[in-house]
């Protein structure tokens, strides 16, 4: 008998389980009950989609990027909606602005995000625009060094990889608050 | 002064000679010949026959009654808006839900989707749409808006109707898998405490939900008032959480991954956090908060004879249940409470109304939503007193209809 199969007898004995109950509790008995549906999800299956990076940088691939590197790749894919420095228009400022009074707010990836490990995961699961997750890791690791560089973030000689990368301090780390203090109207 | 006012003349003329060249054409063309006592030509005349088209749509006379795209030129469209003051009932019809996309509409064929389950859990589980939709269903109407839902109102009176000052914001019926029921099957471990929701669209669109969100009211849907949901709404599943801002109910979903932090994604650090005036920024601000919205009348609307008009309009809370709304037409000097329309269901539109006799003179209508938390709806200046004015977020403040001496109304703030 093989693990599906017990399973789904699991599954059989908590759902006659809940018929013994009664009719007068239908929904609490569901709250216990398993169904055995759904299927063992492979690390193969899972390895194109898994993107996510953490903070502390779990889930960043191996490769590595310099700044020089990034340059070109920036140059090549992201200059045409970001402008040629970061200045944006027409898509997002990526560099420079301020969130702090008396500035007038302008967030950049500079001036308000605050961990360098989003910048990875953004840039490459949603970027570039017209083709998102088509650069390699090597190439995320380059755009996101040059992007940092570009705010004076880090400098012109670094290399970027999964170790140095969640080691880069953002200005605007601890600039934000949680948990939520709303209702704070009244 | 004089110059602006002679601008608006010369703007409502240029209106009502347009809409007076169009009544022109169309009483030409019908003539009123189809008016009592006559016998009207589509009585004297078979219909239309059936499946035509197979997919019903409304009268032609409703042409107007469209999703409308924000009047600012965007190369990135971003959202459309409901017309609110269109609608006569709570559930917001399918063709008329508003849109926001990070990366377009995606054509997803439901035979190739695949949810995953994974992470800090005993099995991790790929789902069919098939297996998917075996699991035991529900119902649930739930309203879904746009965090940033009239934030141009932060500054000034930003749009001219409901639909352009709060169209990102509709209610329906949605039907799915209640998440607490989907993560039993994978087994959530005991140390989980966020789960990552991600979307297939070409954003990959992520956010970190709480646990106890997931397990309280959280869903799994594939349906909406009672069809498949359309593409622009997440065709084949969209995740569900009642009362969150609109982001998170992220569409077109792929995978839910839980883990022990929130993953501090795009979306929950550089968009939709609330900037204070220290310059500090809000993290994680999940809920919509009451709200409530005049429709009837309202902005673009012109008011008719003095005498009885219905005060009709809607409201809302993340909070839980609609407890009252309280409506005034004297710029809120005096309340009046209105009458819920049953059924009042948590974290839904609810409808109220209120019998008022217009003297014809000018006045200014506002509403204000009470929701069972006791928490009040506030105003413009409460709303810049607790968070300064480039929050952008979370717009919550009660909306003034103007109606001025010739009965035309507008959005003003008062």
């Amino acid at each position: 008998m093989s693990t599906l199969d017990l399973t789904k007898m699991a599954a059989l004995v908590l759902m006659l389980a809940g018929c013994a109950t009664g009719a007068g509790a239908p929904e609490a008995s569901q709250e216990k009950m398993r169904y055995g549906l759904g299927t063992p999800l492979t690390d193969r299956e899972l390895a194109g989609w898994n993107i996510d990076v953490a903070i502390d940088g779990k889930g960043l691939p191996p490769g590595r990027g310099s700044v020089a590197e990034g340059k070109v790749v920036y140059a090549a894919k992201c200059a045409a909606c970001h402008g040629a420095k970061g200045e944006g228009k027409p898509a997002n400022r990526l560099v420079g602005g301020a969130v702090k009074p008396p500035a007038p707010v302008v967030k950049t990836v500079g001036s308000f995000w605050p961990h360098a490990t989003t910048l990875y995961d953004y840039v490459y699961r949603a970027m570039p625009w017209d083709k998102p997750q088509s650069l390699s890791a090597n190439e995320v690791y380059a755009v996101s060094a040059y992007v940092l560089h570009l705010n004076g973030i880090v400098p012109e000689g670094a290399v970027l990889d999964a170790k140095t990368l969640p080691q880069v301090r953002m200005p605007n780390r601890d600039g934000f608050t949680a948990p939520d203090p709303r209702p704070d109207t009244h | 002064m004089k110059k602006t006012t002679s601008r608006r003349q010369f703007l409502a003329q240029a209106g009502a000679t347009a809409a007076g060249g169009l009544l022109a054409t169309q009483s030409a063309a019908a003539a009123g010949e189809n008016l009592p006592p006559n016998v009207p030509e589509w009585t004297r005349n078979q219909g239309r026959g059936f499946l035509s088209p197979p997919y019903g749509q409304p009268s032609p006379f409703e042409k107007n009654v469209v999703r409308v795209l924000p009047a600012a030129v965007n190369p990135f469209p971003t959202a459309t808006r409901t017309p609110l003051q269109s609608l006569k009932g709570t559930i917001t019809p399918n063709g008329l839900f508003f849109e926001r996309h990070h990366a377009g509409v995606p054509m997803i064929d439901p035979r190739e989707h695949r949810l995953m389950v994974h992470g800090l859990v005993d099995r991790p589980l790929s789902f069919t749409m098939e297996e998917l939709m075996r699991l035991p269903s529900a119902n649930h109407i739930h309203f879904i808006e746009c965090s940033g839902n009239a934030a141009a109102e932060w500054a000034r009176p930003a749009g001219k109707t409901a639909q352009e000052v709060h169209g990102l914001l509709s209610n329906a019926e949605w039907t799915g898998v209640m998440l607490s029921v989907l993560l039993r099957e994978a087994g959530v471990q005991p140390s989980a405490k966020w789960l990552l929701a991600e979307g297939a669209d070409a954003a990959s669109m992520t956010r970190s939900v709480p646990i106890e969100k997931a397990m309280e009211d959280a869903m799994v849907v594939y349906a909406q008032n009672g069809e498949m949901l359309r593409p622009e709404q997440g065709y084949p599943i969209r995740l569900l959480l009642p009362g969150y801002e609109g982001n998170m109910n992220i569409k077109w979903l792929r995978r839910l991954k839980l883990g022990t932090e929130p993953w501090h994604t795009r979306e929950e650090t550089s968009a939709y956090t609330d900037v204070m005036p220290d310059g500090k920024a809000r993290q994680f601000t999940f809920l919509m908060d009451a709200k409530s919205l005049i429709l009837s009348p309202s902005g673009g609307a012109k008011m008719g004879k003095q005498g009885f008009h219905e005060i009709y309009g809607v409201a809302w809370s993340g909070r839980g249940r609609i407890s009252a709304v309280e409506v005034s037409t004297d710029a809120g000097a005096t309340w009046k409470r209105a009458r819920l329309q049953e059924p009042v269901l948590s974290r839904a539109l609810t409808a109220f109304r209120l019998d008022w006799n217009w003297d014809g003179k000018p006045a200014i209508l506002q509403s204000r939503a009470i929701d069972e938390s006791g928490y009040v709806q506030p105003s413009l200046a409460q709303l810049l007193a607790a968070r300064g004015k480039d929050s952008f977020y979370h717009y919550n403040g009660i909306q003034s209809w103007n109606i001025d001496a010739r009965g035309e109304v507008t959005n003003v703030h008062a």
